[in-house]
C-alpha cells in the first residue's frame, strides 16, 4: 500500500509539470490556431538554460527562473514572427510541419551550444526530504508541484482578469470579430507564443532538477502531447486533469508491470498506448468539444 | 520527363493516357536506362552507396507521397512502418531460411497490414489528432520490437543475409545497386500509375474535401485505408531493403526523425507529384551527404558534436524555407522550367 501511495504521490507531482507544458500547448492552439510539435523542444531549451544559469553563471535559482523566463519569451516572439506569421492562411499542415522543421532546428542549435553531453543540476536546488507518515516525497517532486501550481494559478488569474487575457480569449473564440473590434490578432499570435514559450521553460528547468538536462527531455514532450489528447485540445481545465491522471497512471503501471515486461520501459510507450486509446474512442478527449463540420 | 508537349497530336485517347507519350520521353527514359547500367562500371563505391540509399529513400518517400501527398493522411509513423517490413524480412530470412524474393512481398504485406491496423483511428480524425496516432505508432512499434527480444535481438539486432539468385549473391556494392534501382524504377511506375486510377482520384477528392468527397460517394474508409496500405507497403519494401543492405537489422536504423525527414523530402520536393517525391528524396540526401563532408572539418575547427547538431539544423532550416518561400515544392520549380522550354520564344501560351 505504502509502495502504491509512493507511487501516486511522484506520479502526481510529474502530472502536475507535465500539466504545465500540455498548457502551453493548448494556448498557442486556442489563439493562433497552430499544433506546436516543437513544445517539448521549449522544455528542453529550459532545462538547458536551467544549467546556464544555476550552475555556469552560479546564480541564485530567483535571478536564473528570471532571466530564463526573459530569454524564453525573445525566443518565443522571435519564432512566431519569423517562421509562424509567413503562413498565417496557409493549410494546417504547413503550420504543422513548420513546428516540427522549428524542432529539429531548436534541437540542432541545442546540441550546437550546449554538448551533446548530460548536464546535471541536481545539487543546486534545497535537498531535504519530507515524511509524511511512511510516505517520503523528494525535494524535487515537491518543488516541481509548487511551481507548476504557481505558473497555472498566475496564468489563470492572467486570462480571467486581465484586459490582454480577455482579448487572448476573444481570439480562441473568434478570429475574424476580434479583428473587426480592433483588437491586432497579430500581437496575440506573439505573445500565445512568448507564453507557450515560458511555460515550457519553467517545465524545463523543473524537469532538469529532477533528471538533468539532455536533448532527451525533449520527448516529454509527447507526453505533454498525450496529456492535450486525453483532456481535450481546447480545454486548459482538461490539461490540468489529464496531466495528473497520466502522471499518476504512467507512474503506477511502470512501478508494477516493468519487472514483468522483459524489455522494460513501459513509461516510455505508455502514453502512447493511451493516445491511441483516446483517438479511437474518445477523438476529443475528456473536456474537448466534439468537432462539427461543414462543407 | 518531355519539354515539349506542344504539337504533339494523337489519333487515340489511349495514346494520350499512354505512360510514355512522346518520342523524346522514350529517348530519356533509355537515357536513364544506359546511365543506371553502366554508372556502376565507373563510380566509387561510396558513390554507389550514396546512390543506393537515395533509391532506397525514393520508394520510402513515393509511399509516403501517395499516403500524404494524394491522400492528404499526414503520416510521422512512416519509418515505424519500415521497421515493419524490415523486421519480417529479416526474420523470415535469417530464422526461418527463406529466400529474400519470398519474403519481400510477405515484409510488404505485413507492413500494410501494420499500416491498416494504425490507420483504423484515421476514419475518425484527421490532421493533428492522425499525426499523434502515426507518431504513437512508431514508438509502439519498436517498443514491440525491443520486447521481442528472443525474435529480433531487442536492442542488439540480429545479422540478415544477402539476397542472392541460386548462387549469385548481391554482395558487392555494384550488385546491391542494380536490384534497388531496378525496385526503384518499377516502384515509380507503379507509384505514377497510382495516382492515375480509381482509387488514385478518390485519394485527391479526400485530400481536397473529405467530406464533399464522401458526400460525392467516395467511401471514406475504404479508400483512407487503401491509401494506408498501399503507402505502408512501399515503406516495408524500402525497410526490407534498408536491412538486407546492411546485412543486419537494428532499431538505430529506423529512427523517429528519420519520418519526420521523410515528411521534409516530401515538402522540399513537392506534395502530390510522383517527380516531386524523388527530387526531394535526392535533393535532401546529397544535402545530407554535404553535411556529411563538411561535418569533420567543422567538427575538428568548433566543437565534436558540431556535425550532428549542424545536420539537424540544416534539415529543419531546409523544410522551413521551402514552406515559406516555394511550398510547392521543387517540382513546381520543374513545371516551370519546362513551361519555359516548351512556350519558347514565346513567354506565355497563345490564348486560342
Amino acid at each position: 500500500m505504502t509502495f502504491f501511495l509512493q507511487l501516486v504521490l511522484t506520479g502526481a507531482a510529474l502530472g502536475m509539470i507535465y500539466a504545465l507544458i500540455a498548457i502551453g500547448f493548448v494556448i498557442i492552439l486556442k489563439c493562433s490556431q497552430a499544433f506546436n510539435i516543437a513544445q517539448g523542444h521549449f522544455v528542453m531549451i529550459g532545462g538547458y538554460l536551467g544549467f546556464t544559469f544555476l550552475v555556469m553563471f552560479n546564480l541564485p535559482i530567483w535571478a536564473s527562473i528570471v532571466l530564463a523566463i526573459i530569454v524564453a519569451m525573445i525566443m518565443g516572439w522571435v519564432i512566431e514572427r519569423l517562421t509562424l506569421r509567413p503562413l498565417v492562411g496557409q493549410p494546417e499542415l504547413a503550420v504543422i510541419m513548420m513546428t516540427i522543421a522549428l524542432a529539429s532546428m531548436l534541437e540542432g542549435a541545442a546540441t550546437l551550444i550546449w554538448g551533446a553531453q548530460y548536464k546535471t543540476y541536481h545539487g543546486v536546488l534545497p535537498s531535504f526530504t519530507l515524511k509524511v507518515g511512511e510516505l517520503s516525497i523528494p525535494p524535487e517532486s515537491l518543488i516541481g508541484m509548487i511551481v507548476s501550481l504557481i505558473t497555472i494559478v498566475i496564468l489563470l488569474l492572467f486570462f480571467r482578469y486581465t484586459k490582454f487575457g480577455l482579448a487572448m480569449r476573444a481570439t480562441a473564440e473568434d478570429l475574424k470579430v476580434v479583428q473587426s473590434l480592433g483588437i491586432k490578432a497579430t500581437v496575440v499570435f506573439s505573445v500565445s507564443w512568448m507564453i507557450a514559450s515560458v511555460v515550457g521553460v519553467v517545465g524545463g528547468i523543473l524537469l532538469g532538477a529532477v533528471s538533468g538536462a539532455m536533448v532527451s527531455l525533449a520527448q516529454i514532450g509527447l507526453k505533454a502531447f498525450a496529456v492535450v489528447l486525453l483532456g481535450g485540445v481546447n480545454s486548459i481545465g482538461g490539461a490540468i486533469v489529464a496531466g495528473i491522471i497520466l502522471g499518476v497512471l504512467e507512474n503506477v503501471a511502470a512501478g508494477y508491470l516493468d519487472p514483468l515486461l522483459p524489455g522494460g520501459g513501459l513509461a516510455n510507450v505508455f502514453p502512447f498506448i493511451v493516445i491511441i486509446i483516446v483517438l479511437i474512442f474518445r477523438p476529443y478527449g475528456l473536456f474537448g468539444l466534439a468537432r462539427i463540420e461543414r462543407i | 520527363m518531355t519539354l515539349r508537349l506542344a504539337h504533339n497530336l494523337k489519333s487515340a485517347y489511349a495514346l494520350d493516357m499512354a505512360f510514355i507519350r512522346t518520342r523524346q520521353q522514350w529517348g530519356w527514359l533509355l537515357g536513364l536506362l544506359v546511365v543506371l547500367v553502366v554508372l556502376p562500371l565507373f563510380a566509387s563505391d561510396q558513390i554507389l552507396t550514396v546512390l543506393t540509399i537515395i533509391g532506397i529513400a525514393i520508394i520510402s518517400v513515393h509511399g509516403l507521397n501517395i499516403l500524404t501527398g494524394y491522400c492528404g493522411q499526414i503520416s510521422i509513423g512512416h519509418v515505424g512502418f519500415m521497421a515493419v517490413g524490415g523486421y519480417t524480412s529479416a526474420i523470415l530470412t535469417a530464422k526461418l531460411g527463406w529466400s529474400f524474393w519470398a519474403a519481400l512481398p510477405v515484409a510488404a504485406l505485413a507492413a500494410g497490414v501494420a499500416g491498416l491496423i494504425f490507420g483504423l483511428p484515421s476514419l475518425k480524425i484527421k490532421g493533428f489528432y492522425l499525426i499523434m496516432a502515426t507518431i504513437a505508432a512508431h514508438f509502439i512499434i519498436i517498443w514491440l520490437v525491443l520486447q521481442f527480444r528472443t525474435i529480433t535481438g531487442g536492442p542488439d539486432g540480429m545479422p540478415v543475409p544477402k539476397p542472392a539468385i541460386g548462387s549469385f549473391v548481391f554482395k558487392t556494392k555494384a550488385s546491391y545497386f542494380y536490384l534497388v534501382m531496378a525496385i526503384t524504377l518499377l516502384a515509380t511506375f507503379f507509384a505514377t500509375n497510382i495516382v492515375r486510377t480509381r482509387a488514385g482520384r478518390a485519394f485527391v477528392a479526400i485530400r481536397d474535401n473529405d467530406l464533399a468527397a464522401e458526400v460525392m460517394g467516395i467511401r471514406l474508409w475504404s479508400y483512407k485505408l487503401q491509401a494506408f496500405f498501399v503507402g505502408c507497403v512501399y515503406a516495408g519494401v524500402a525497410g526490407a531493403l534498408v536491412v538486407h543492405y546492411f546485412a543486419f537489422a537494428s532499431v538505430d536504423q529506423f529512427p523517429f526523425m528519420d519520418s519526420v525527414w521523410y515528411l521534409g523530402m516530401l515538402i522540399v520536393g513537392g506534395m502530390g507529384s510522383t517527380v516531386g517525391a524523388i527530387f526531394g528524396a535526392v535533393s535532401l540526401k546529397l544535402l545530407d551527404e554535404a553535411v556529411t563532408i563538411v561535418g569533420p572539418i567543422l567538427s575538428a575547427a568548433v566543437a565534436p558534436q558540431a556535425a550532428a547538431a549542424l545536420a539537424l539544423f540544416m534539415r529543419g532550416l531546409v523544410i522551413a524555407v521551402f514552406l515559406i518561400f516555394e511550398p510547392r515544392g521543387l517540382a513546381h520549380g520543374w513545371e516551370l522550367i519546362k513551361a519555359y522550354f516548351r512556350l519558347w520564344p514565346f513567354s506565355f501560351e497563345d490564348a486560342d
